[in-house]
């Protein structure tokens, strides 16, 4: 473990944050999008993120809450959780997904949620770009040790 | 301990500790956002004493044994105590991260600059001039 490290570690966050970037992405580009049906409507999607233990000692103990006193190589995103927000439908006849009793079903997508997951995971990349800055600078010093 | 070591003193050591803790804050900073996780940091104390010499390791008679220490050669990792009540197990403050990280950052500069200082005087002693 060494400042190289420091490298993949936040290497690791920054495409765990883009993925969340991502996600909330695809879920207000999707936010207008009506179903036909409850099971079809779209619902907005999370990551969960856990943390990548040192790999000589193996994965598996990720979501652990103790870390059995290990150094961690990074972070990763490990599932995606569907939001268990309630479905709502609109009474829309004239659409042509419209159901039998004339309800279409309205994506559970929630835009401010949406608006204030992207400000935290933009914080998070930026926190991170700027560690890796550091980490850089400190790594060229190192290079010109005695010159 | 050769001459050269003696020149430069503690300053390796503290380098390469540096180094190390600079990583460590780096996986607390990357997972800022990851449920249950136990923000780490070094026990300065305790990390000096494993530097200097005072590290005590367990015995390793087969090769699948643990030496009882992390891959950190320090020893002295533990866990950050939270200063705020914590919700969903995870006890990282980045903002106490960003500024452990930033000193720690500064520290390593001092460092690089104080081997940069020994190595400069050696190379003095050695030509005899400038």
């Amino acid at each position: 473990m060494g400042i190289t490290d420091t490298f993949g570690i936040t290497g690791s966050a920054l495409s765990a944050q883009s993925v969340h970037i991502d996600m909330i992405a695809r879920n207000m580009a999707n936010a207008q999008v009506v179903s036909g049906s409850a099971q079809g409507a779209y619902r907005a999607q999370r990551p969960e993120f856990s943390a990548i233990l040192n790999s000589q000692f193996g994965q598996g103990m990720a979501n652990n809450s103790i870390f059995n006193g290990k150094q961690t190589d990074g972070v990763m995103v490990s599932a995606f959780n569907e939001s268990q927000a309630p479905i709502e439908r609109q009474r829309m006849p004239e659409s042509p997904m419209a159901d039998a009793d004339g309800f279409v079903y309205l994506s559970n997508v929630n835009m401010v949620e949406e608006m204030a997951f992207m400000m935290e995971a933009s914080r998070s990349y930026q926190s991170n770009v700027e560690v890796m800055n550091t980490a850089k600078q400190l790594m060229l010093s190192t290079l010109s040790i005695g010159k | 301990m050769n001459w050269i070591d003696k020149a430069l003193g503690m300053h390796p050591q503290a380098l390469s500790f540096r180094s190390q803790r600079s990583s460590v804050l780096a996986a607390n900073i990357a997972n800022a956002d990851t449920p249950g996780f136990k923000a780490q940091d070094y026990d300065f104390k305790t990390a000096l004493t494993g530097a200097s010499g005072g590290n005590v390791k367990m015995l390793t008679t087969q090769s699948g044994h643990s030496s009882g220490l992390r891959d950190d050669s320090f020893g002295g990792l533990m866990y950050r105590l939270p200063t705020k009540p914590i919700s969903n197990g995870n006890t990282v403050e980045p903002e106490v991260e960003q500024a452990q990280f930033s000193q720690n950052a500064v520290q390593y500069q001092a460092t690089v600059q104080f081997l940069d200082g020994a190595i400069s005087g050696l190379r003095l002693a050695i030509r005899g001039q400038r």
